[in-house]
């Protein structure tokens, strides 16, 4: 057991939002295993992202889940018992660089609605990366607040579609 | 460096890992497999079904302690493994399944006799290999061995495509096996074993409960040595049975469910429960929050993730339940000296009396009285099995069981059918010991084609069935908590075991009274012959005691 541990068996709360990260063997199937587990043993899965990590044999999959200590902690450990996973930890929210990116398309028909749609665009430092005559597409990054915020006001244009990767998140410092 | 083909590397890597036996079914997948295992030094038995493949080879790693290998050909051949390896996985017990898989180009396209087995036994396998090359062959093979069998045993499948059979690859000839991994330590925690020695110390009705993981480490020593020390009394669980002796005068006998009076009793008056590699299955605990409240617990277990799954653990001690019984017991002897406790010998002798007694002056042929009965016709090394029901059950209250690995009883997943090729396994394994199956006529009937295998691969044992014409468990509870509305648990008119034994070549007996049951299980197991012993019983036999289902130990109904 490992302090982490220990210190989750200390105290068991109420459920909030986890992120767990999972540093894999980057080969086929290993996704489909994470996923499998997370099925089989009836954790919700919020949002997934996989990646590439600083290792060409490695991939990092960042998930993010709701539940209490406990749940966490069996997440954790059941993880750490697939042969392909090198590496889990939850990630402490208040020391972590948490970012997703979204692509936004909202309907713009008019020369007004496109004037405001780019100047909140810019206000949330985003960028428009495509426009046609009826709609805008704007890429926005940031922690999921903060997208969540830009969708919030843009909104009342109509929202056409979005896509949003999950987010994806790093230690600070050293870890 | 030699060049051979995948099939060879294969074999090849097998002997290596010094595997005697494989059981399996053969097909159009694995065929060069076959081929290098006819030129090779490992025995080919020849099973009526796939699931009595991994079944036999499940029976032969519980038995032996070592890897059991079974083995398939693709699509139907490795679905059919699925009841065996799931089997396998619900009790910890390291199997290596081999199956064949069409050719490389044609995977993912609905190919001949293709099924994504690595998909569909990806819940149920510690971890699986799709073998993309025929030179990975020796790695895979040792790391499935390895994962098989180190820390929490399970089952691990590999999948060899038909054209990764023949490809020819390069393997180094000389290679050690040990190499693959290295066994990480599986040392307890000092501190935590420090916290559990001090309440062990302090406790005036300790109590310590034995799971399968006192088995699979070969811990009964270390056990005992607890035990006696503390003078706690040993509950095991299904899978724990035979760790401590059952004439042992702290062995208490089984926990739970259909737990004996001893166990289910002083459990609840425990004020300290030392648990050692059980996972506290439902089946073990009862209603979870009943389950002995005022007692702290210290549980440990080699797998972390069983340490607060089920029960909240006070000391957690994640490590191999022999290390962690060692030093627990080094510490704990220059805390305390052996204690005495004479009330409590007492209570349990009185306890053990209230069940075993009744058991042992029955004279009819009921079922608790046969258990005792065959215990008393075999050597103390014998090995019993067990189908999954009522058989099961009697068997775990009332046989006695001396030895570790004596024991084998298909737990966690209760697969019907188990009992009788895992006999086979555990005969393998150990050929020179008496093995009994001990099987009720439904379950019996689910791998009975088996008789087939046992008569012609000379692998002779005993198959006892408790016959009552009716899926006995399931009519136990229908008649108990579903008033009597028997529904489809009717057998009607089974087979006549006799005559199925003899088609089969094997020998079979009806015995209508003990001294009837008793010759024949002589002859039975003088012999060396393949033995049906037909044991009518009455279908409104209820195996108590018994804890009505959702509810807490204490409501243990028993007379």
């Amino acid at each position: 057991m490992d302090d982490m541990e220990v210190k989750i068996m200390e105290s068991k709360n109420t459920a909030q939002e986890y992120i767990v990260s999972a540093i894999v063997e980057h080969r086929p199937g290993v996704l489909f295993r994470v996923s499998n587990l997370f099925r089989r043993r009836g954790f919700n899965i919020q949002s997934i992202s996989v990646g590439p990590n600083e290792k060409k044999e490695l991939a990092r999959i960042t998930i993010t889940v709701n539940g209490d200590e406990k749940l966490v902690e069996q997440i954790v450990k059941q993880l750490r018992k697939l042969v392909e996973v090198v590496k889990v930890s939850i990630l402490d929210t208040k020391n972590t660089v948490i970012r997703e990116l979204a692509l936004v398309k909202v309907a713009a028909p008019d020369y007004r609605a496109k004037t405001d749609i780019v100047n909140y665009a810019e206000i949330f430092k985003g960028l428009v990366v495509d426009v046609s005559h009826k709609s805008l597409t704007v890429e926005i990054t940031g922690d999921p607040d903060k997208v969540d915020a830009f969708v919030n006001v843009v909104k009342p244009y109509g929202i056409k579609e979005i896509a949003r990767t999950g987010i994806t998140a790093l230690q600070r410092g050293e870890s | 460096m030699a060049v051979i083909s995948g099939a060879r590397a294969l074999v090849e890597a097998l002997e290596k890992r010094r595997v005697k036996v494989i059981f399996g079914i053969p097909g159009g997948a694995m065929l060069d497999i076959c081929e290098a295992l006819a030129n090779s030094s490992i025995r080919t038995i020849l099973t009526r079904h796939e699931q009595c493949a991994a079944h036999a080879a499940d029976g032969y790693a519980r038995a032996s302690g070592k890897v059991g290998v079974c083995m398939a050909t693709s699509g139907p051949g490795a679905t059919n493994l699925v009841t065996g390896i799931a089997t396998a996985y619900m009790d910890s017990s390291p199997i290596v399944a081999l199956t064949g898989q069409v050719p490389r180009r044609l995977i993912g396209r609905d190919a001949f006799q293709e099924a994504d087995i690595i998909g569909i036994t990806c819940p149920i396998t510690k971890h699986n290999f799709q073998v993309e090359r025929a030179s990975d062959i020796p790695l895979i093979i040792d790391k499935a061995f390895q994962i098989a069998s180190s820390c929490r045993p399970g089952p691990v499948l590999v999948e060899i495509p038909k054209d990764v059979q023949t490809e020819l690859a390069d393997v180094e000839a000389d290679r050690d096996p040990e190499d693959a991994f290295r066994q990480p330590n599986h040392a307890p925690h000092p501190l935590q074993v420090k916290r559990a020695v001090e309440l062990l110390a302090a406790a005036e009705r300790p109590m310590i409960i034995a799971g399968g993981g006192v088995i699979a480490s070969n811990a009964s020593q270390e056990l005992l040595a607890v035990a006696e020390l503390l003078m706690a009394p040993v509950a095991t669980t299904l899978m724990g049975k035979g760790a401590l002796p059952e004439n042992h005068p702290l062995a208490t006998g089984l926990l739970g469910m259909h737990g004996t009076v001893a166990s289910n009793k002083l459990i609840q008056e425990a004020d300290v429960v030392l648990a050692v590699g059980t996972r506290f299955s439902d089946r073990t605990t009862g209603k979870i929050d009943e389950f002995c409240p005022d007692a702290k617990i210290i549980h440990t277990d080699i797998d972390a993730a069983e340490i607060g799954k089920n029960v909240e653990a006070d000391v957690p001690i994640v490590a191999d339940a022999k290390k962690a019984l060692q030093e627990i017991y080094k510490l704990l002897q220059t805390k305390i000296a052996k204690k005495e406790r004479t009330t409590l010998m007492a209570k349990i002798k009185e306890f053990k009396e209230q069940l075993d007694g009744k058991a042992n002056c029955e004279s009819e042929l009921k079922p608790p009285r046969l258990m005792v009965q065959i215990r008393q016709l075999l050597p103390e090394d014998a090995i019993i099995t067990t189908e999954v029901g009522q058989n099961q059950m009697w068997a775990a209250i009332y046989l006695k069981v001396y030895k570790p690995r004596t024991f084998i009883s298909s737990g966690g997943l209760g697969t019907m059918g188990f009992g009788f090729p895992a006999s086979l396994g555990a005969k393998v394994a150990h050929p020179k010991v008496p093995v009994v199956d001990i099987a009720g006529d439904g379950s019996f009937i689910m791998t009975e084609q088996n008789l087939a295998t046992s008569v012609e691969e000379n692998i002779p044992v005993t198959v006892v069935v408790l016959n009552n014409s009716v899926l006995g468990m399931v009519a136990q509870w229908q008649r108990l908590f579903y008033n009597r509305r028997y529904f489809a648990v009717n057998l009607g008119r089974v087979p006549d075991f006799i005559k199925l034994a003899e088609a089969y070549g094997a020998q079979g007996f009806c015995v209508k009274s003990l001294e009837e049951f008793s010759s024949a299980l002589k002859k039975a197991i003088t012999s060396e012959v393949t033995t049906v012993i037909d044991v009518p019983i009455s279908p409104e036999e209820n195996v108590l005691p018994m804890v009505p289902p959702g509810k807490g130990l204490k409501w243990m109904i028993w007379k």
